[in-house]
């Protein structure tokens, strides 16, 4: 039920965050979300694209520290509220949301998170008729 | 030996030998040390080896004929191997931490501690201390050398002794003020943070305190440094060399006219030698630092190869004394550092940072001054990204702890991305050194 995210370890210094973006614009990757948090030293940049497999290997072909992980991606209402009930349900089956961010897309809400763990979340997505989107779902958002 | 508590010399008889009288005592104790030797298994194969006898050494020159010793030489006898006594002779050992293998040990018999002694009382003589002084060795003790061999130097010379040990600022702030401490023996970098916890307290050296000598060594500092020091606490700072292999602090040591470091020729001979070469250098010119000792009784040394670069600046002194003066240190012509008072081998660092399958093998050592502390940052490469921050930082904290317990200080560490550190043709560099000493 998971979705491909690319978590790039990037350091705190400039040229670094430019050489991942140049590599993705030269094998013609979209990157439909992104999210960076900051550290002292390093950050971890989180991305999801467009044909994220692919991605992962021109990174690597680049010289890019990369790795894919799994994330939940589920789509909401635009409406106050509706992020507040699906984190409910995980937080009321004892789930843990290591992190999360979000973003609009078609005029649809669109929250990626990931979880401690996966089997239970997914059990969580389906008892709460919560929408899980897949990658195809995503690109033809996009 | 004879002592007086007056005039500017603590050993005037042999403080003020001429060169000729200087060298006439070298031979003599020469001949009488490479035939102490011949009690040792280490030493007769040794000369076996280089095909000599102690009838050989006829001239002082002579002392090139002899094999050169080095710290493998010290942890391959490793523990007594090398003593030319036996142990119920010794009263005293001191080790150093083992880097790549087995850790040096240092005998003394008591004659050796008494003979120490006077070196570091020598020294601190020189500068103008006397017993009315009180005498704060704000030095780490134990194994550590610059702590014992300051605290009986300075009982040797009459002063009172405070053991205040390395740390612990502000009970070292209160000592001075309280018990009168008008010298202080420190790590350089230790003497800044001191002022900069006076400075937090209130305290102005110059005005709260009785302070008027510092002896600063064991750790690699610029001329620059020093006069910063000074400035700091209103009194003169003076350079002190030693290394736990001649006995410890005591071997070299600033005069009042602070123009290089008298090394005390009546106890060591002083050779400079090209490290690839082995050659002797002419003075002025840069060489490895190689000492034979003449005094030691349990582990005599000779030609003992320091691994530290300086250089010969005269054999006279305003001072009156002819001992030679050299150069403060300028380097190493191995990779040892020297952080803190503290020696590390970039091999330490590499060994720990192996044992993480997380870590590739690529890393780079840099060591800078910030302020005025001296500081080690370690940056090594990631072998898997992760998408767990959580993970890097406990990841970045092991790695800190088990340095730590290494090399006994703690050194900022940075994870970076495989590849992003400059990597080498053949040997890699894994040391910067962007220290202001070396600048």
């Amino acid at each position: 039920m998971t979705i491909h995210q690319l978590s790039i370890f990037i350091e705190n210094r400039s040229g670094t965050l430019i050489k991942v973006l140049d590599a993705l614009k030269e094998a013609n990757i979209q990157i439909i979300a992104s999210t960076i948090a900051d550290t002292a030293e390093y950050g971890i940049y989180r991305l999801i694209c467009s044909e994220p497999l692919r991605a992962c290997e021109e990174l690597k072909n680049a010289n890019v520290a990369v790795a894919l992980s799994g994330v939940f991606a589920i789509e909401i209402d635009d409406q106050p509220g509706r992020a507040a009930e699906a984190v409910k349900a995980f937080s009321e089956a004892g789930i843990s949301i290591t992190y999360m961010y979000s973003f609009l897309l078609r005029g649809k809400g669109i929250l990626i998170f990931r979880t401690d763990d996966n089997e239970k979340a997914a059990a969580v997505i389906r008892d709460n008729h919560l929408k899980s989107i897949d990658e195809n779902d995503l690109s033809a958002l996009a | 030996m004879s002592v007086i508590h007056e005039g500017p010399y603590f050993n005037p008889e042999f403080e003020t030998l001429t060169r000729e009288q200087i060298e006439a005592l070298q031979l003599e104790r020469l001949q009488k040390t490479v035939r102490h030797c011949m009690n040792n298994e280490f030493y007769r194969k040794k000369f076996a080896e280089a095909g000599i006898t102690p009838e050989d050494i006829k001239t002082l020159a002579d002392v090139r004929k002899l094999p050169f010793t080095t710290k493998q030489d010290l942890r391959d006898t490793y523990p007594f191997g090398m003593s030319c006594v036996p142990l119920r002779d010794c009263v005293r050992l001191h080790s150093s931490s083992g880097t790549t293998g087995n850790p040096t040990v240092i005998l003394h018999t008591q004659k050796d501690l008494d003979e120490w002694a006077n070196q570091v009382a020598r020294n601190l003589w020189m500068v103008g201390l006397r017993p009315d002084d009180v005498f704060q060795n704000s030095s780490g003790y134990g194994m550590f050398t610059g702590g014992l061999g300051f605290q009986y130097g300075a009982e040797r010379l009459g002063m009172l002794t405070v053991p205040a040990a390395a740390g612990n600022s502000l009970r070292q702030i209160k000592f001075i003020k309280d018990f009168g401490t008008t010298a202080i023996h420190a790590v350089p970098s230790y003497v800044t943070r001191l002022y900069e916890v006076m400075k937090e307290e209130g305290v102005d050296p110059r005005r709260d305190t009785k302070l008027k000598v510092l002896a600063i060594g064991a750790e690699p500092h610029s001329e620059e440094q020093r006069k910063r020091i000074e400035d700091m606490m209103g009194v003169k700072a003076y350079n002190s060399f030693g290394m736990s292999e001649m006995c410890g602090p005591g071997v070299g040591f600033e005069c009042p006219e602070q123009n290089g470091l008298h090394f005390w020729e009546d106890y060591y001979i002083v050779e400079i030698v090209d490290p690839e070469t082995l050659e002797p250098v002419p003075d002025g010119e840069i060489g490895e630092l190689v000492l034979t000792t003449l005094c030691r009784e349990a582990m005599p040394l000779l030609r003992y190869r320091t691994r530290d670069l300086t250089r010969v600046l005269g054999r006279t002194c305003p001072c009156g004394r002819n001992h030679i003066r050299l150069d403060r240190m300028r380097g190493r012509s191995d990779d040892m550092m020297v952080l803190r008072g503290v020696n590390i081998f970039p091999i330490q660092i590499e060994k720990i940072l192996m044992q993480f399958s997380e870590l590739a093998s690529n890393y780079l050592i840099t060591l800078t001054t910030d302020e005025e502390n001296d500081n080690m940052t370690v940056e090594v490469e990631l072998a898997q990204p992760t998408d767990d921050y959580n993970q890097l930082q406990a990841l970045e904290r092991e790695i800190r702890r088990r340095l730590k317990d290494e090399i006994l200080l703690t050194p900022i560490v940075k994870l970076v991305a495989k590849g992003s550190l400059p990597v080498s043709e053949g040997k890699a560099v894994r040391v910067v050194d962007k220290r202001k000493v070396y600048q």
